[in-house]
């Protein structure tokens, strides 16, 4: 999901930029004042952006012939909500820009949005809404975590489309062969995305039971497994 | 969760990650008689997409610092996972240990109370 660098063009580059600095002073701020209440969830929180190091850092081989990776954002913002996981996606995909040339500067902006913001509002949705469904923790985990993680490379794909109309079939044509890219490749990436997060989820109920009791989206339904 | 599903949920990660290696076919060979490239990066296959979509897109900015080679990048990426699996495994090491002292430690306190049945005592320490 890495738009290389200066592969954006400049008013893309820019306009994305723009899109993504709210989220991320949202995120400090939020992320501040939550360590701030409950110091003890510093440690979640360290696992969580570990979780994203980890799986942005491992590219897996897909059905479609090419390897991409997992994003890991999901995980956080089932725990903390999408402000926490804004702030460690920037680093992640920051950390990634300026050693590994993956991704970059100029289109941090765009990668940060389809990351960090949409990936994880996609997770935390998706995760509410399964559980309003009544769906067992985890399956409601395991649909949260995969699904956000393929709303990132959907996103990813859009953001070029866009830049990149085809020439001949537009916005739609493009977005197909991005798509086609991004997606497709993703597919089997997104439901090992989920597995794993549900076996971390499963350890945090266990051994964390006291540090889960306030965090957000567990905190309306309780923990029940 | 039961511990084998925990297991079933490993394998299966396992085998969706590795059965790509073999369900897909190895590509052609190319105009040079090489072997096709197979599994390459998503990334670089959408930029020779943009290549084809916009011939005369020129990248306006390169990355300040590049990997000198793919054996750097691969170290750069090997550290980035081995600082957040460190992390894991300390959390998780530090959790399992809390939680045995934690039970070691309410056993302790029902055994001294009630030190009349050891029986009961061990033979709940092994159905753990």
């Amino acid at each position: 999901m890495h738009i290389m660098e200066g592969f954006l063009p400049v008013e893309h580059a820019v306009g994305w930029t723009l899109a993504s600095a709210p989220f991320v002073v949202w995120s400090v701020r939020a992320v501040r004042a939550r360590l701030d209440e409950y110091p003890e969830q510093r440690m979640l929180l360290g696992v969580a952006a570990a979780f994203a190091l980890v799986l942005s850092a491992l590219k897996l081989p897909s059905v479609t012939g090419s390897c991409s990776h997992p994003t890991g954002i999901g995980l956080g913002a089932l725990l903390f909500g999408p402000a926490a996981m804004v702030l460690v996606g920037l680093v992640v995909l920051v950390f990634q820009a300026l050693l590994l040339a993956h991704g970059g500067l100029t289109t941090l902006g765009a990668n940060v949005f389809s990351m960090a913001i949409v990936g994880s509002f996609v997770a935390a949705g998706v995760f509410r809404a399964s559980r309003t469904f009544r769906l067992s923790l985890a399956t409601s985990v395991f649909l949260a975590a995969c699904l956000g993680d393929l709303a990132t490379y959907v996103t990813t794909s859009v953001q070029l489309a866009w830049a990149f109309p085809d020439p001949a079939g537009g916005f739609v044509a493009s977005m197909a062969k991005f798509a086609g890219i991004f997606a497709l490749t993703q597919i089997p990436l997104a439901i090992t995305e989920g597995l794993l997060t549900v076996l971390v989820v499963n350890a945090l109920i266990r051994f964390n039971a006291d540090e889960m009791k306030h965090l957000p989206l567990f905190l309306t339904r309780g923990a029940r497994a | 969760m039961s511990r084998r599903q925990t297991w079933l949920v490993l394998v299966a990660v396992v085998l969706i990650t590795a059965l790509p290696l073999w369900l897909v076919p190895k590509p052609a060979n190319g105009p040079d008689g090489r072997p096709g490239e197979v599994f390459g990066g998503a990334d670089g296959k959408a930029q020779r997409v943009i290549g084809e979509i916009a011939p005369d897109y020129k990248p306006w900015f390169a990355p300040i610092l590049e990997p000198a080679s793919s054996e750097i990048a691969s170290l750069l990426f090997a550290l980035q996972a081995a600082i957040g699996a460190g992390l894991i495994g300390y959390w998780l090491g530090a959790s399992v240990t809390r939680d045995k002292l934690r039970r070691q430690a309410e056993r302790d306190k029902a055994g001294a109370t009630d030190d009349s049945e050891p029986d009961s005592h061990d033979s709940a320490r092994r159905a753990d």
